[in-house]
């Protein structure tokens, strides 16, 4: 019997076998961030020392202000930032500082560089992790604990996971992106349909999406209780890593390769699960409630929880509604919102950027609207197109690189009551603020609605 | 580490689906060491916005197990989540599922995220609302839960995570003992693909 994608990086990793199953699984690569100075501090009190410094790579993310950052003012922000750049230097860890064009959120630092390559296993204290799995590699989040450990041992004990091929056939809508498709499966499967299991999109969609695309589904592959998501390599991934500064060169490129074709789950693979989404049929979404799993299409309405017959979900749905201020049968569209931000791992990149800049240009923002480029280097390219100017002549603001509003760590954040329209990936309870409404959607869900002031069917919009 | 070999103590019921770590412990608390005491933090903006929070009841006042629904602690990495719980007093945690990755950080502590069928935590879970300050038992090594109603559920432990528990063992020492398979896969690596330098 063949193979599956996952199994084939798994087997390529595995070092030792343990009890019960668990497998001892080198790791090729860690990103570090500055939310990662818990497992340094770990690391130092236990006196151990990092085994390969050259496996790790780290920028600022978390803390970092996404203005008048040089020289970064708050005490405790600069006090994160230093701290990183210090665990770096002490341990001999490559850093991507604040000033420094490739500084950005280590999920779109790391394709960036050509850091994030099929086949490799790659670990980040981070949940959205999995988004490097868009490029065939086997990425997933892990503890503070799990830091330290793989610092320390270059490996990381691991019980394999299920597999789950999602298929999304057919062709998007125009209005209709990456962030729809995910925020529908997870609408479909739940926000632990996934639990247990690592996803492999496959499909004649997911084929013909662009990398950023496909990193924007396998971002959130987490939101639905998968560890993992991944996407068998091809031409697209290989155009895209040819040339990225840690990619292989020359002859080693062209080995890589070889490997790297090998990859894909054989035709003849068994996945312990699978499900089809049907991409022609998906419209815009967005989400009503404090789950990921609260996602309905725009022409939709929020759900009624007496219908709901478990207890725990019921009330979970009432305390939603609650806390989101929403009724039963509440239509979003229409739903005045109070701020807007575009940013995060999952849709801060420059198709991101150009999805939002289409629906803005020449129009103006109606709610204080926040762009925030996934690096330095995503903040350049699109100021070389133009996208600067129609965002700050819409009047949304234009800032340096962060995760910014999708968490608040850095202090940007929506004000108790505030309705966010947000390209994030959790509208999890007080995520983007104390009592602040999160409404997950896409970038261009998200200009829409800053333009018009409420949630609005962007596809209204298309048409000039 | 503390090893964890069994446990009698009062358990509270959280009657509630798809509790994420942001929810456990706000983000902004994150900044603080580990030494700051993150029992402080546990589930502090839900405790501000309701002073009827299960946790704060009289009843439940002492609690060391927990027994949640589905999904608990799904969301972000934070290890923080897991000291937030154990700074508070908890000791394990019981739910039909749990997120991964906060099921690993878990007994990454010492703290056992045991796993009963949906059915069975619910009526642990009504069993404890219906008797507030109820005590449950827990025995690792027998990998046995033994409820207020006094029934008693096996539950599965992967052998690893049950030897770590019980002699409070460190993985990292554990792992290093496979210092010599790391060194060779390391060694072959080099040649396979010495791009990954
Ligand atoms: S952008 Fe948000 S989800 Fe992504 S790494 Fe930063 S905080 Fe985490």
């Amino acid at each position: 019997m063949g193979l599956t994608l996952y199994e084939k990086v798994w087997n390529e990793h595995a070092v030792a076998q343990g009890p019960g199953g668990r497998t001892l699984l080198y790791i090729d690569r860690q990103l570090i961030h500055d939310g990662s100075f818990h497992a340094f501090a770990a690391l130092r009190d236990a006196g151990r020392r990092v085994r390969r410094p050259e496996a790790a790579f780290a920028t600022p993310d978390h803390y970092v202000p996404t203005r008048d950052r040089d020289p970064i003012v708050h005490p405790e922000l600069r006090d994160k930032v230093e701290t990183l750049a210090a665990n770096a230097a002490a341990n001999r860890i490559a850093i991507y500082p604040v000033g420094d064009d490739r500084q950005g959120i280590v999920h779109v630092v790391g394709p960036e560089q050509g850091i994030t390559q099929p086949g490799i296993t790659l670990v980040c204290g981070d949940s959205h992790t999995s988004t490097h799995g868009a490029f065939g590699a086997l990425a997933f989040g892990i503890g503070a604990s799990e830091v330290a450990h793989v610092l320390a041992t270059q490996s990381l004990w691991q019980a394999p996971s299920k597999t789950f091929r999602v298929f999304v056939e057919g062709a998007l809508a125009p209005g209709v992106h990456a962030k729809d498709v995910i925020l529908a499966l997870i609408a479909r499967i739940g926000a632990f349909g996934g639990t247990g299991h690592a996803f492999e999109y496959a499909g004649s969609a997911i084929r013909a999406l662009s990398m950023e695309a496909r990193m924007t589904i396998c971002n959130m592959s987490i939101e639905a209780g998968a560890r993992a998501g991944m996407v068998a390599p091809d031409e697209t991934t290989f155009a895209y890593l040819h040339g990225r500064p840690q990619s292989p060169k020359d002859d080693e490129w062209d080995r890589a390769l070889v490997q790297w074709r090998a990859l894909p789950s054989d035709a003849d693979a068994r996945f312990d699960r699978e499900v089809a989404l049907d991409a022609s049929a998906l419209e815009p979404m967005a989400t009503w409630g404090t789950s990921p799993e609260h996602g309905v299409g725009i022409s939709g309405a929020v759900p009624d929880p007496a219908a709901q017959p478990d207890a725990a979900r019921r009330g979970s749905m009432e305390k939603a509604l609650g806390y989101m201020d929403l009724a039963p049968g509440d239509r979003l569209e229409g739903l005045p919102i109070q701020r807007a931000f575009i940013g995060s791992c999952t849709n801060s990149r420059l198709e991101d950027l150009r999805a939002a800049a289409a629906v803005v240009r020449g129009r103006k923002a109606k709610v204080p609207a926040l762009v925030v480029p996934g690096s330095g280097l995503v903040k350049r390219a699109a100021e070389a197109e133009g996208l600067d100017r129609v965002f700050l002549e819409a009047g949304f603001e234009w800032r340096d690189a962060g995760c910014s509003m999708c968490v608040g760590m850095n202090g940007d954040l929506a004000a108790a009551g505030e309705r966010v329209a947000s390209t994030s990936n959790r509208n999890f309870e007080g995520r983007q603020g104390k009592g602040a409404r999160t409404h997950l959607m896409s970038p261009a869900m998200a200009a829409a609605a800053a333009v018009t002031g409420h949630i609005t069917d962007v596809r209204k919009l298309l048409v000039r | 580490m503390q090893p964890f070999t069994t446990l009698t103590a009062i358990a509270v019921p959280l009657d509630l689906v798809n509790v994420d770590t942001d929810r456990i412990i706000p983000a902004r608390f994150l900044r603080q060491p580990r030494s700051a005491g993150y029992g402080n933090f546990l589930f502090r903006d839900l405790r501000e916005a309701d002073a009827s929070f299960v946790l704060d009841r009289p009843a439940y006042r002492g609690a060391e197990i927990l027994v949640g629904a589905q999904n608990f602690g799904c969301g972000s990495s934070r290890e923080g989540a897991v000291w937030a719980l154990a700074g508070s007093g908890l000791r394990a945690w019981i739910a039909p599922s749990f997120g991964d990755i906060f099921l690993e950080n878990s007994f990454k502590n010492g703290v056992p995220a045991i796993v009963l069928p949906e059915a069975r935590v619910a009526e642990l879970r009504a069993a404890l609302v219906g008797r507030p300050g109820a005590t449950m038992s827990i025995d690792l090594g027998a990998q046995t839960v033994t409820g207020p109603d006094g029934k008693v559920d096996r539950f599965e432990l992967d052998p690893f995570r049950k030897e770590c528990l019980l002699a409070g063992l460190d993985e990292i020492d554990l792992t290093l003992r496979h210092e010599a398979a790391i060194a060779a896969y390391e060694e072959r690596r080099r040649r396979d693909r010495p791009w990954l330098g």
